[in-house]
């Protein structure tokens, strides 16, 4: 009753809604970058919103089944196979016992979800599924999978049918021309009026270096901070700090060059300073930018961003009813 | 001044002070404390920190300014703190100058401000201290308050028990590094933090200790109750030790015999400013049983 790995691709985690309430001790929520994609793939397959699923890296594993099962892939479009055949992506299809689930090329965003009726069942540490690689913690033995796992199954819940698809303008991915909608705060007043100006009028460009900690960001102007004598116990760069929180989504930018999103599996807390942070409805889209991809910072104001959760609550009930 | 700012939609960040101090830190666990007694609807998260702290809530169920306006209320209700605090000081044992941080240290030394000493010369001379021993009996001399847990799973920040001209201050690296040993004693701007885990870090090292303080396994007998050692308000008084006495508590760890002394102590903080010294030696004879 379980999935064998075969190859694991670059990095494939076990990953779920998450584990809230552990930050102040420097354990990050972790979970699925993009909640919409795991949840889209989990009601698919018949399995609840939150259920634990694989997320797969900018490459695909190839497992093979032990036993039979509902299975869809949402998210970064990279057509899954079942014994060599293509199936569609956003829709549910069965696999059975003794086949071989492998992936083609990625095609367009970064991270694909897949969801297995019943979910994976590791156990659940501090109320989550979730894998936090750096603390070795939840998933399958803290760690992403290698091949030769054996990562068990839950039973399915039963009810849901092979060739159901998600609508097209049910799927949110950020396409060619990204913008994430940022609300400016936190130490925002560090940077001159120029410099913020330019934050947003500049294009930047997803760096090699970004993963489920943080996705960092070059190509844009560098920052210029107001002169000022720094605090004690903060440093000695303009661009630091009295070590503090970060909030999810905060945007740190160290010496003030390149720009650095925490995501998921954020450091909790550290000596640079941010001039704010992602609205919490562009989460997921973060999480299906690939490295070099431009990408636009847009200002917004609370009234927005509460508007744009709004919208995204909107859409999950909306998939919840298209799926139920 | 208390400054106060939006981080998204989701979050409250809180500024005590933008300097850190023994007061500022204190006003942050006081104003974390009574966020969490007075079970303001929507709330998710509380995290204290140095000098600031942050609150995670729900939109859905709080608005914004509301959430705004309570914290506010809060900090101008008459004070949650009277300045003491009931906590617990623990012995640490550390091994200074070991060679695991020894042969990391020189690994990165291309990234140091002096690559030509060791992490431990450079922050003796350019805190005014004759020698490393000099140097190592003032950083295990006074005690230390956990002023925030985090960066990653279990990491304390520790900021000393001293006047401010005592503090050790000493730069991160000019780059980080990619490699940290596990357990390593740091130090970065005016803060000592131990390395719970393995991996990047920019803080000076100066020793390591034996005793783990994040065990997502729950084996290490003083951690099965919880994967994580400390929590911000911890005092923490450090104890040189040598190869021998690090192994044999290495060996004890392994075997789940070893136990780190654990005191209830009250701490004020009037007391405090009042006599640094005199407070500090209260704190130890607690420790040390006399």
């Amino acid at each position: 009753m379980a999935l064998e790995i075969l190859k694991p691709g670059l990095s494939t985690t076990v990953q779920d809604h998450g584990r809230p309430g552990y930050y102040h001790l420097g354990i990050p929520e972790s979970g699925a970058m993009d909640r919409l994609s795991l949840t889209a793939a989990n009601l698919l397959v018949g399995n609840e919103p939150g259920a634990a699923g694989l997320e797969a890296v900018f490459q695909g594993p190839e497992i093979r089944f032990q036993r039979d099962a509902l299975v869809a892939v949402c998210g970064a479009e990279m057509p899954p196979k079942v014994d060599g055949i293509e199936q569609a992506g956003w829709t549910s299809f069965p696999v059975q016992s003794g086949q071989v689930l492998s992936f083609g090329f990625l095609k367009s965003g970064a991270r694909a979800y897949i969801g297995i009726s019943g979910g994976i069942d590791v156990p659940m540490v501090l109320g989550s599924r979730s894998t936090y690689p750096l603390g070795a913690l939840g998933g399958f033995e803290g760690r992403p999978l290698k091949s030769g796992d054996r990562v068990p199954l839950a039973l399915p819940r039963g009810g849901a049918r092979p060739g159901r698809s998600v609508a097209p303008e049910l799927r949110r991915m950020p396409g060619k021309a990204p913008e994430l909608r940022v609300l400016p705060g936190l130490y925002w007043h560090r940077v001159t009026e120029e410099a913020g100006r330019n934050f947003f009028d500049d294009v930047w460009k997803v760096a090699p270096e970004a993963d489920r900690i943080g996705y960092r960001f070059r190509g844009g102007r560098a920052l210029d901070f107001v002169p000022r004598k720094q605090p004690f116990g903060a440093g000695s760069d303009p661009s630091n700090i009295v070590d503090s929180c970060y909030p999810y989504g905060s945007i740190q930018v160290p010496g003030g060059t390149e720009p650095i999103i925490l995501h998921r599996d954020a450091v909790s807390g550290g000596g640079y300073f941010m001039v704010g942070a992602v609205i919490s409805a562009d989460m997921d889209l973060i999480g299906q930018l690939q490295p070099h991809q431009p990408t636009r910072f847009v200002k917004v104001e609370m009234e927005a961003a509460l508007r744009a959760r709004g919208d995204r609550s909107a859409l999950l009930a909306r998939l919840g009813e298209s799926l139920s | 001044m208390t400054r106060y700012s939006f981080g998204g939609d989701e979050h409250i960040f809180v500024e005590v002070e933008e300097e850190m101090s023994l007061d500022a830190f204190f006003k942050s666990l006081s104003m974390t404390n009574a966020v969490r007694d007075s079970k303001i609807r929507g709330v998710t998260e509380i995290c204290p920190a140095n000098a600031s702290f942050q609150i995670r809530f729900d939109p859905d169920v709080i608005k914004p300014a509301d959430m705004l306006a309570e914290l506010k209320r809060l900090e101008s209700a008459p004070s949650a703190s009277d300045g003491t605090l009931a906590t617990r000081i623990i012995e640490i044992p550390v091994y200074y100058n070991d060679p695991w941080t020894h042969e990391t240290l020189m690994r990165f030394r291309e990234r140091h401000q002096d690559p030509a000493g060791t992490d431990l010369d450079y922050a003796a001379r350019i805190n005014g201290y004759g020698d490393v021993d000099a140097f190592v009996a003032a950083h295990s001399g006074a005690p230390w308050f956990v002023s925030m847990v985090g960066f990653v799973a279990g990491l304390p920040f520790m900021y000393q028990m001293v006047e401010r001209k005592k503090q050790i201050e000493v730069p991160k690296y000019l780059r980080p590094r990619t490699d940290t040993p596990k357990l390593t004693v740091g130090h970065g701007g005016c803060f000592g933090c131990i390395y719970s885990v393995r991996g990047a870090g920019g803080y000076q090292m100066f020793g390591i200790t034996p005793m783990p303080i994040y065990d997502p396994k729950q084996e290490t007998s003083y951690l099965r109750d919880f994967m994580i050692f400390f929590k911000p308000g911890d005092i923490v008084k450090f104890k040189p030790v040598d190869r021998d006495a690090y192994d044999a508590a290495v060996e004890d760890v392994e075997a789940g015999r070893f136990n780190p002394p654990i005191h209830r102590v009250s701490f004020s903080l009037e007391a405090f400013h009042a006599d640094p010294a005199a407070t500090n030696a209260k704190l130890l004879k607690v420790l040390h049983g006399a």
